[in-house]
């Protein structure tokens, strides 16, 4: 199968501005699945809301488009109560760490089998240009026109702590590392985390000077590194980028299992 | 034949009979005093290879049920007010995407944190007009454990039918009060199974393409149907529109599948309303009192009855004006500030004769309570 | 070991917005912008089918179709087998 048979052609050209990164995790989401030969009637993407959930509606799986932030939530409805289905749930900035934060953290401490993509532009792009709590400290956004004064999250961190057994970082300037990390991320025998820095060069390129879809994309490659590579000692301001966590620990829908298997015992 | 009779609590029958209706998803949150229900299942649910998750709130929690009916399962959960509050925004998302799900509601004295231990039933109008927007709602309720028994496959049956997520508002007294109950034979009260499409892979599927009869069968996510679910207003296949015409389509369909159903949705009770000059009307705990009054009072003669409602929402306006109408007198009994009473006063052609009797102190609303009510009524004094 | 070379680019032309990712970041500038903002090879003999202007494409719009030769001596072969 090709990867365009993955995407509901027919709502193409989508809705997403000219340079909008969420189109590139999207063609990079579709190589994923092809590369893992995942059967299209056993993939379910649960979306949020916001420029980032409209990514459900363009893929040709089960798709859920749901609440603002509660992806995961509905997620984990729809693995616990059936599996053997792959739930791959992405998620904006605001969408899975702002509105979706105690969701994203509960999802991961669980390690509930699942993929979150957190398609971070920094930015509340389906609204206008708000500040995200990615955006980060001296920015501008709509709602912060004398700068930004709120510090942000690191997602892999967070992630790290709350328990996801799966973190990684990547850009959309990186696109094969973003494919091998997708590919992964979805294969993964529990709660994985992907955060994807994205372009918005309409609201969050444009507010704060960095430039257009293309300039934006120049920042991800002079910006980020691998990690623990020798460039970040010397620059200390470099994003990591890579595989930040990789373990196996137990699976929530299989510790239910062996739950079910003692209360039939019982 | 060997008969089932337990002896327990409201909250523990409302499991039981979820359990019996077929349930096989529950997601909660503990919160006073609807916990038990939550306790019970997640004891029940596993041996029968149910799935129970504690979330981290009730907005997940009712996200997750509407996942998991997706999948194909009988999926509900229960809270008390504040929780109940927390679970609107997803609660609209059911009424919009047409999720059948229960959600059970054991109210408690409110506003705001309230009386978490105390009853209360001013839950009423949430149930109705709690969700934004435009909708229709079922709301079912119970006074008794054999009743709670009942309501609560009910509310399994009509999500089914109506494709709709169902609330059951009961109240702490019920929930909490033990009594006997004789659960029945498996097979005796009938399931409204999961109507699925008959649609063969590689044909045009419509998720919301309503049939003849306005039923929509559906097609459990994993299964070969791949279509599109959203809180946005959608067309037949369920992908966002704004186009006018199938918009309006939409909420009219949302609206008209459940009010033109009110007769059949309409469950109730009456108890010596043949001869009544006086009407009671009540439901959950309220009733309990009310009908321990209209039988004392028919001890000594007065013609006194009781409707008591079991179907809240969609109002059973005709059903009350009917019952209404050859009385002189009709006094709402419920424990909060006349949120049926006003319904009442709207079905009924006299309503300069409805009267309210209420507490709103946390406190059960008793026989005395309603006598004296019913005495300074008729101008006897207290 | 033979060069993938490259048959032609497909450019969904009603898909593609006129970012200019594809042009600015090909290593080989095989492709630029035409008068109507959109993409389209202008030296298409440069192109090396690394595929980063299709994998990089927001909008989904560019496929780069390549033939190895060892793929075409491949499926000669099975011409020639299924002809005998």
């Amino acid at each position: 199968m090709a990867s365009k048979d993955f995407i509901r052609k027919r709502f193409f050209p989508h809705i997403w501005c000219p340079g909008c990164g969420h189109g590139i995790i999207l063609n990079g989401l579709v190589r994923a699945v092809e590369n893992l030969g995942l059967d299209r009637k056993n993939i379910v993407m649960v979306s949020g809301i916001g420029c980032s959930a409209r990514i459900s509606g363009y893929v040709d799986f089960h798709s859920l488009h749901t609440l603002h932030g509660r992806a995961l939530a509905f997620a984990t409805g729809v693995k616990l109560s059936k599996p053997e289905l792959d739930v791959i749930v992405p998620m904006g900035d605001g969408d899975a760490l702002a509105i979706g934060g105690n969701h994203f953290i509960h999802a991961a401490r669980r390690n509930i089998e699942m993929t979150a993509i957190v398609m971070n532009n920094r930015i509340y792009g389906m609204t206008g240009g708000q500040f995200s709590p990615l955006s980060g400290y001296g920015t501008m956004g709509t709602t912060v026109p004398y700068g930004n004064i709120d510090h942000d999250f690191d997602v892999v961190d967070l992630s790290l702590s709350a328990g996801a057994t799966f973190v990684a970082r990547t850009t959309t300037y990186h696109v094969h590392e973003m494919i091998d990390l997708l590919t992964k991320a979805i294969s993964h025998k529990g709660f994985s985390v992907l955060e994807v820095l994205t372009q918005c060069p309409t609201y969050f390129g444009r507010r704060n000077r960095i430039g257009d879809a293309v300039q934006m994309m120049e920042t991800y490659k002079t910006g980020t590194t691998r990690i623990g590579s020798k460039k970040k000692q010397e620059n200390p301001e470099l994003i990591e980028r890579g595989i930040f966590a990789q373990k196996e620990l137990p699976e929530y829908c299989r510790e239910y299992d062996s739950i079910i298997e003692k209360a039939k015992r019982k | 034949m060997n008969k089932t009779i337990r002896f327990m609590q409201g909250n523990e029958v409302c499991a039981e009979a979820a359990i019996y209706a077929g349930v096989n998803f529950f997601a909660g949150y503990p919160i006073t005093p609807s916990t038990e229900i939550a306790e019970s299942l997640a004891l029940r649910l596993p041996e029968s290879g149910g799935k129970f998750i504690q979330m981290e709130d009730e907005i997940s929690s009712m996200c997750a049920i509407v996942g998991a009916s997706l999948t194909g399962n009988k999926a509900m959960t229960a809270t008390s007010g504040p929780g109940f509050s927390l679970m609107q925004e997803a609660l609209g998302y059911a009424i919009m995407a047409e999720i059948p799900c229960v959600i059970v509601n054991v109210m408690r004295g409110g506003p705001s944190t309230g009386l978490p231990t105390q009853v209360g039933q001013g839950d009423v109008y949430q149930t109705r007009y709690g969700t934004h927007g435009d909708h229709a709602i079922i709301t079912l309720t119970a006074s008794n454990h054999a009743d709670i028994f009942r309501m609560t496959i009910e509310a399994f049956n009509f999500a089914e039918t109506y494709r709709t997520p169902v609330i059951l508002l009961l109240d702490e007294v019920t929930g909490h009060l033990r009594e006997k109950i004789e659960i029945p034979e498996p097979g005796k009260i009938p399931l409204v199974k999961r109507l699925r499409t008959a649609v063969k892979a590689g044909v045009d599927y419509h998720p919301y393409l309503p049939r003849e009869d306005g039923r929509l069968p559906m097609s459990d996510f994993g299964d070969v149907h791949r279509y599109n679910v959203t809180g946005l207003y959608h067309d037949m296949w369920g992908f966002p529109t704004t186009n006018p015409p199938v918009v309006y389509g939409l909420i009219r369909h949302l609206v008209d599948k459940i009010e033109n159903n009110t007769p059949r949705i309409t469950r109730f009770r009456k108890y010596y309303t043949k001869d009544a000059d006086t009407l009671f009307i009540s439901y959950g705990a309220s009733a309990r009192s009310t009908l321990h009054l209209v039988e004392n009072r028919r001890k000594r003669g007065e013609n006194v009855g009781l409707l008591e409602l079991q179907t809240l929402w969609p109002f059973p306006a005709e059903i009350v004006r009917d019952a209404c109408s050859k009385v002189s007198l009709v006094i709402v009994v419920e424990m909060n500030m006349g949120q049926i009473a006003k319904e009442v006063k709207l079905a009924v052609n006299n309503p300069e004769n409805v009267f309210l009797a209420n507490r709103i102190d946390g406190e059960l609303i008793t026989p005395t309570d309603l006598r004296n009510t019913l005495r300074v009524i008729q101008g006897k004094g207290v | 070991m033979a060069k993938t070379q490259l048959k032609e680019h497909h450019i969904e032309l009603g898909w593609c917005k006129g970012c200019g990712i594809c042009v600015h970041f090909c290593p080989k500038k095989v492709l630029e912008m035409d008068d109507q903002d959109k993409a389209y090879a202008a030296r298409p003999e440069d192109c090396i089918c690394c595929r980063m202007c299709e994998l990089r494409c927001p909008d989904l719009a560019v496929e780069v179709i390549c033939e190895s030769p060892n793929k075409k001596k491949a499926a000669a072969k099975t011409m020639e087998a299924a002809n005998e």
